[in-house]
């Protein structure tokens, strides 16, 4: 995927200010930057959500310009909201959305299990959750999709040790078979270790930190911590 | 766009099973409506006269308090936004939230005609009851499909609360002029005859017809950004 | 919110401060929409209109039957004309924009703008209307279907403004009021329809039908005067009005440029 001086809108205010940015299939990309730089835009722009006001962008080969509604079957988001149904139990609420995509209920049941659900949670209202468990269900509505595009906002954010550890594996296992993951993420060190290349968003544009991969990755984290 | 729809409708009537806000909090607002036009109208020969305009005004301000409750689902936790994200299809999301709304509205506006023949002395007969099932079920049905389509359009602005009376109250009103009518013929309110109420019926037809067809075309632009 | 009203100020700021890219012609057309043609049309207008009081309140009788009152129809029927025309323009031109091989914010601009004056004289036709009935029946207004949906249209509109200014960029403006714009004219005969219907199966039809004026030439003539009078008001405020959202437009996409710097000033910090 890829953007060109792309400039996004939201009211009269630029949240992105002409971002340019490719990602490769496969890669495992951190998006890193103080509030407000615009890292949530940049992911709902790849999710096609966003309009392009300006410049030119691309998802798996859509044109983001003139066929952003295509992408978004392909394309996985987790925004800061969690998207759940306060009344539905974590299973009802990871069935609906896995089924509106077309997910099987073996796959569903597996998405469950692989983020930690499939037991005492279950059955239990999505109301009565703590942060951290809503937060785990929405990833598991989120593994069931299978997406080609993994599109992750603070997916670490209220998470405890098993749980980040959960999700590293998920995204590792995402990534071996073909899928790319765009994380934006204040946690360096556990999003840095995961990530293959790092990239700062700063007033709405990019700059690529020199030097891609996970070394170089993990360097530039030891700089900043 | 129909298997959408079933998901949609079930997880929305799920949601109202658990939360028994329509059954708790809408129809004692209904009632207690109905029971404040007996105090404005005074006498019971008026009363007795006007119950069947007042049974869907009754409806009409319900149907208000249900389609904000219907969209307030959606937007608590962003789950409109992952609709958007999964590319869900609109026409199945419009069709699937008319369809739970419909029921919602069919199980209120049975209480209502019960409170209409108890409070108001409307008399049920046999010849009637043709023209009184298919009214309400025409008259469910559009009230349904202008009521999600606004509420969509509505939905996560600002102003919603004003905005949805304002843009759904004039669509209605032929739903309103018509559904009175044939309620009226069905139910022999002053002397009037079953014959008179099968082309208000036909107006309610034509109704049901566009805005299922208009609203199925015009939601996904509605919502969009 | 108070970010906004910031740079808002900064941007009038900005656009008034000759820029080195803003040409010549730009600035003399921010100045004014007006152009030659508009003041021609404006003139026009003016002496059509002098020429309607002069018809409709002097030169044309008085009416057998409802006396002095019959002038107002010269402005219940010209406004009533207008805010008809102005509503099938909107509706014209929403779908204009809608349809992808005429699409353009013009279209939305002309929609908006007509809608606008529509909706003025439509209250005016409304008071105008109301004026005359207590005249001519004794009460202000008549279940007719004719002014009952002249009224739904009248608030129908009002709601269609209301989304236009729900905000979003100019696309979505756009493309949501369109859609609102054509689902009014689904609505509107169907309102009409339903109103007739129900006022037929009554024994007080429609007092309109029932109280024909028995027009002279000269009545005539005026109506006639006061429809292409009031035509040629709607077209130079239409006109007027969609150089100026046309413009606001443009100050909104020069305050994109304006914050597109600031913003990108913010990483240098």
């Amino acid at each position: 995927m890829q953007l060109s001086n792309a400039v996004a809108v939201l009211g009269q205010f630029p949240v992105l200010a002409g971002a340019d940015l490719t990602v490769h299939r496969g890669e495992i990309v951190l998006l890193q930057g103080p509030n407000g730089a615009g890292k949530t835009s940049l992911l709902r722009l790849f999710a096609g959500l966003l309009p392009l006001a300006r410049g030119e962008g691309t998802v798996l080969g859509c044109d983001l310009r003139t066929n952003r509604e295509s992408i978004r079957k392909r394309v996985g988001l987790l925004g800061h909201a969690n998207g759940l149904y306060a009344d539905l139990t974590v299973t009802e609420n990871v069935r609906f959305w896995g089924a509106t995509v077309g997910a099987t209920s073996a796959e569903v049941d597996a998405a469950m299990v692989r983020m930690g659900l499939a037991q005492r949670l279950a059955k239990v209202p999505v109301s009565k959750l703590s942060a951290g468990q809503k937060r785990r269900t929405a990833l598991a509505c989120l593994v069931a999709r299978r997406a080609e595009l993994w599109l992750l906002d603070e997916p670490h954010a209220g998470l405890d040790a098993t749980g980040r550890d959960e999700l590293d594996a998920t995204l590792r296992e995402a990534t071996a078979v073909g899928a790319t993951i765009i994380v934006a993420s204040h946690e360096l060190e556990r999003a840095g270790a995961l990530a293959t290349r790092l990239v700062e968003v700063v007033g709405g544009q990019i700059r690529e930190k020199a030097g891609s991969g996970g070394s170089s990755a993990s360097a530039a984290i030891d700089e900043s911590a | 766009m129909f298997r959408t729809a079933r998901l949609v409708a079930a997880k929305d009537l799920r949601i109202e099973l658990r939360s028994r806000v329509v059954t708790n909090q809408v129809l004692p607002f209904a009632a207690i409506v109905m029971v404040m036009f007996a105090f404005a109208l005074n006498t019971d020969a008026v009363v007795e006269r006007v119950a069947p305009g007042l049974v869907w005004l009754a409806t009409l301000f319900s149907l208000l308090i249900l389609v904000q409750r219907s969209f307030a689902i959606e937007t608590a936790d962003g789950a409109t936004d992952a609709m958007r994200a999964a590319g869900i299809d609109p026409a199945g999301i419009f069709l699937g939230k008319a369809l739970a709304l419909a029921a919602e509205l069919a199980v209120l506006e049975i209480v209502l005609l019960a409170t209409a023949v108890i409070l108001y002395r409307q008399d049920l007969r046999a010849s009637g009851v043709v023209l009184l099932v298919s009214t309400f079920l025409a008259a469910t049905i559009g009230l349904a499909l202008v009521g999600t389509l606004y509420g969509g359009l509505a939905a996560g602005v600002r102003g919603r609360e004003t905005l949805l009376p304002l843009l759904l109250l004039p669509v209605v009103a032929p739903v309103l002029i018509g559904a009175t009518r044939a309620t009226e013929a069905a139910l022999g309110t002053a002397g009037a005859v079953v014959a008179d109420g099968w082309p208000w019926l036909g107006l309610l037809g034509v109704f049901v017809a566009l805005f299922s067809v208009g609203g199925t075309l015009a939601f996904g632009p509605l919502i969009e950004e | 919110m108070t970010d906004n009203a910031v740079t808002h100020q900064q941007v009038i700021a900005a656009a008034a401060s000759p820029a080195p890219t803003v040409a010549g012609t730009g600035q003399r057309r921010a100045s004014a929409s007006g152009t030659p043609f508009t003041r021609a049309l404006g003139i026009a207008t003016i002496i059509a209109m002098a020429v309607l009081l002069l018809f409709g309140l002097f030169l044309s009788p008085a009416d057998v039957v409802q006396g002095e009152s019959v002038r107002i129809l010269y402005i219940h029927v010209g406004t009533v004309w207008v805010a008809y025309v102005a509503f099938g323009m909107t509706a014209i031109s929403s779908a204009a924009f809608l349809w992808k091989r005429t699409t353009s914010l013009t279209w939305d601009r002309i929609a908006g703008a007509s809608a606008e004056v529509g909706v003025l004289f439509m209250a005016l036709t409304l008071f105008a209307g109301a004026l005359w009935g207590r005249l001519a029946w004794g009460k202000f207004w008549v279940w007719d279907a004719r002014v009952t949906t002249t009224a739904f249209l009248f608030i129908s509109y009002i709601g269609y403004l209301a989304v236009r200014g729900l905000g979003g960029s100019h696309q979505q403006r756009g493309r949501r009021s369109a859609v609102v714009a054509l689902l009014a004219v689904l609505e509107i005969p169907l309102v009409h329809f339903s109103v007739k219907l129900w006022r037929g199966l009554h024994q007080d039809s429609s007092v309109a039908d029932t109280t024909h004026v028995k027009l002279h030439d000269l009545m005539l003539f005026s109506l006639f005067l006061a429809l292409v009078a009031f035509t040629l008001l709607y077209a130079w405020l239409v006109i007027h009005r969609q150089r100026v959202m046309a413009m606001q437009d443009a100050l909104d996409d020069k305050g994109l440029d304006y914050a597109l710097q600031q913003r990108r000033r913010e990483g240098d910090l």
